[in-house]
């Protein structure tokens, strides 16, 4: 199991604490109030993630052979999802990132309790980080 | 001329929307283990069985092509879609069946007027529209506005959402050809003061349109009272099947218009040395129309006259009195749009909680609301905020519906903070 698949893995298990959907949601809302800070001057169109109802922006940083990231949404939900994939790729190896299968998006449900544009965007996000990483590896 | 039929107009009385919800088999499921509180018929509203019914019946027994076929079927089938033509007149209170015309919606009726009322428009005439319309009665004019250098202008808003009248009466002059303005704001719920906006155009021979869609679901409307030249509604926003829409015009105005699409239905005689258009409605009906949603149509307008225009919207106007009083009474809510009169829309934001997550929480409390800008861009803009959550009404709703709303917003309330 690698690193990516173990951090799925966990949280995963992390979900499996919650019988019902309204406590999944009060644990993803209270993810998303501990992110790191995202400075106003970072918020580039460049780094604007389209496809989210909600505004987003990702910031990554390849470095040492890790790609890491933050990212900020003005929604508490969509910053739960942020922590999510944060906890899921951020400080990985970008060949680990690329090759990684979102398998969580399924296992704790959030495919079928996320809202058509809200799947859209947390794929619009996964797509982000991995065309970064695949950038990531190549320069590495 | 005749007169509206019998709505049972006397005093209006208390609706037993527990029977009336018993029409409706979308409504008794459970959404996340709740009572569905159904709060979303701005965007659509739902059907009753007995539209469900006659859709299906038309399927089963009675579908052939309209207005052209000599077999039993064919003329079933056309007796049924001119029936409902007929039962839409009434509805509104049209003077003639030439004067309706099927389309697919609102949006596509802005549209039909937009590309035949536009072969007359000239570069420097005036389209007015207000702050308060739809993307529908705004997106038409500008590509109208961008084919023939025609100007644009917007009726300003106050804070309340309601359209100012000095404004709109400084914006009429010789160059405005048409007046084109929402009867009901489907953001904000505002009632437009659409008598005194006709009277002022008709001083200056301008011609109205009033995009009713949210109006009609629910008062009672008169097109010949009100004495528009045109009005666009949807077949889905009251209880009507998705797809079908009208297009009113005034005869005198369908007869001068140009077609809007050509093909088969909409002519007498084609030739390559040229083609005579078909009288009217069927000018404006090129292909074979939506006949199953006319039909729905009809079904939706006869369930409506039954249970009386006027009693949905006393009713209506009950339970958005106490759904403004119950949500503008909790602390963190800004209710948007607070016009003086409003029909079945409340929009609202909570602090510091983005519309989408709400949006999402009370789904889960069983709560369907919209959330966003509900395609009247403009009007965010104007009061400074993405979107709105916004909570709206049919006949069928209930207080029931509208605690359920209130348990929900607790709950994000206490979920966000």
């Amino acid at each position: 199991m690698n690193e990516i698949e173990a951090a799925q893995a966990e949280l995963i298990d992390d979900f499996r604490l919650f019988d019902n959907w309204i406590d999944r949601y009060q644990y993803i809302i209270d993810l998303g109030r501990d992110l790191p800070e995202f400075p106003a001057d970072w918020r580039t169109e460049d780094r604007r993630i389209h496809g989210c109802q909600s505004q987003v922006w990702l910031r990554t940083d390849c470095a040492d052979g890790r790609l890491s990231f933050a990212a900020v949404s003005d929604s508490a939900i969509v910053s739960g999802l942020i922590a999510i994939l944060m906890r899921v790729y951020s400080g990985k190896r970008p060949e680990e990132i690329v090759a990684a299968t979102p398998e969580f998006i399924a296992a704790i449900g959030l495919d079928a309790h996320l809202s058509p544009t809200r799947s859209n965007g947390l794929n619009s996000m996964i797509n982000a980080i991995k065309h970064a990483a695949g950038a990531c590896a190549d320069a590495g | 001329m005749t007169a509206i039929p019998d709505q049972k107009k006397m005093t209006p009385t208390a609706l037993d929307v527990d029977r009336l919800r018993q029409d409706f088999p979308i409504l008794a499921q459970k959404i996340n283990g709740h009572r569905l509180a159904f709060l979303d018929s701005a965007a659509s509203s739902q059907r009753p069985q007995c539209v469900i019914d006659a859709v299906r019946h038309y399927y089963e027994r009675d579908h052939a092509n309209v207005h052209r076929g000599v077999h039993t079927l064919s003329h079933r089938a056309t007796e049924a879609y001119e029936g409902a033509r007929e039962k839409v007149r009434q509805f509104i209170n049209a003077a003639s069946t030439r004067e309706i015309v099927f389309t697919r919606g609102t949006t596509d009726s802005i549209n039909l007027l937009a590309a035949s009322f536009g072969q007359d428009i000239e570069a420097g005439d005036e389209i007015v529209i207000s702050h308060l319309e739809h993307h529908s009665n705004i997106v038409p004019w500008q590509m109208l506005c961008e084919r023939t250098g025609a100007v644009l202008r917007v009726v300003p808003i106050n804070d309340r959402g309601e359209i100012r009248m000095d404004e709109y009466l400084s914006l009429l002059g010789p160059r405005t050809r048409l007046v084109a303005i929402s009867h009901v704001s489907n953001a904000l719920g505002t009632i437009n003061p659409v008598e005194q906006i006709i009277a002022a155009a008709r001083e200056h021979s301008i011609p109205v349109l009033l995009d009713g869609a949210q109006a009609v679901p629910h008062q009672r409307v008169d097109v010949t009272a009100l004495d528009c030249d045109f009005y666009a509604f949807s077949g889905h926003k009251m209880c009507g099947p998705t797809g079908i829409g009208v297009f009113y015009a005034k005869e005198e105005w369908l007869e001068r218009l140009p077609p809007y699409q050509g093909g088969g239905d909409m002519i007498l005689t084609v030739s390559f040395a040229g083609t005579t258009y078909n009288d009217l409605p069927y000018k404006f009906e090129a292909g074979t129309p939506n006949i199953a949603g006319a039909i729905g149509l009809g079904a939706a307008v006869d369930y409506l006259l039954d249970i009386g225009m006027d009693e949905i919207q006393a009713h209506e106007s009950a339970i958005l009195d106490y759904a403004t009083n119950a949500v503008g009474g909790i602390d963190g809510i800004q209710l948007v749009g607070t016009a003086e009169h409003k029909a079945g829309v409340l929009s609202f934001n909570l602090d510091g909680v983005h519309p989408h997550d709400l949006g999402t929480i009370l789904d889960h409390h069983g709560v369907a609301i919209r959330t966003g800008h509900h395609c009247a861009m403009p009007v965010m803009e104007f009061f400074g905020i993405a979107g709105t959550a916004r909570a709206s009404l049919a006949f069928y709703n209930c207080r029931e519906d509208i605690d359920q709303l209130i348990e929900g917003l607790h709950l994000a309330i206490r979920m966000f903070n």
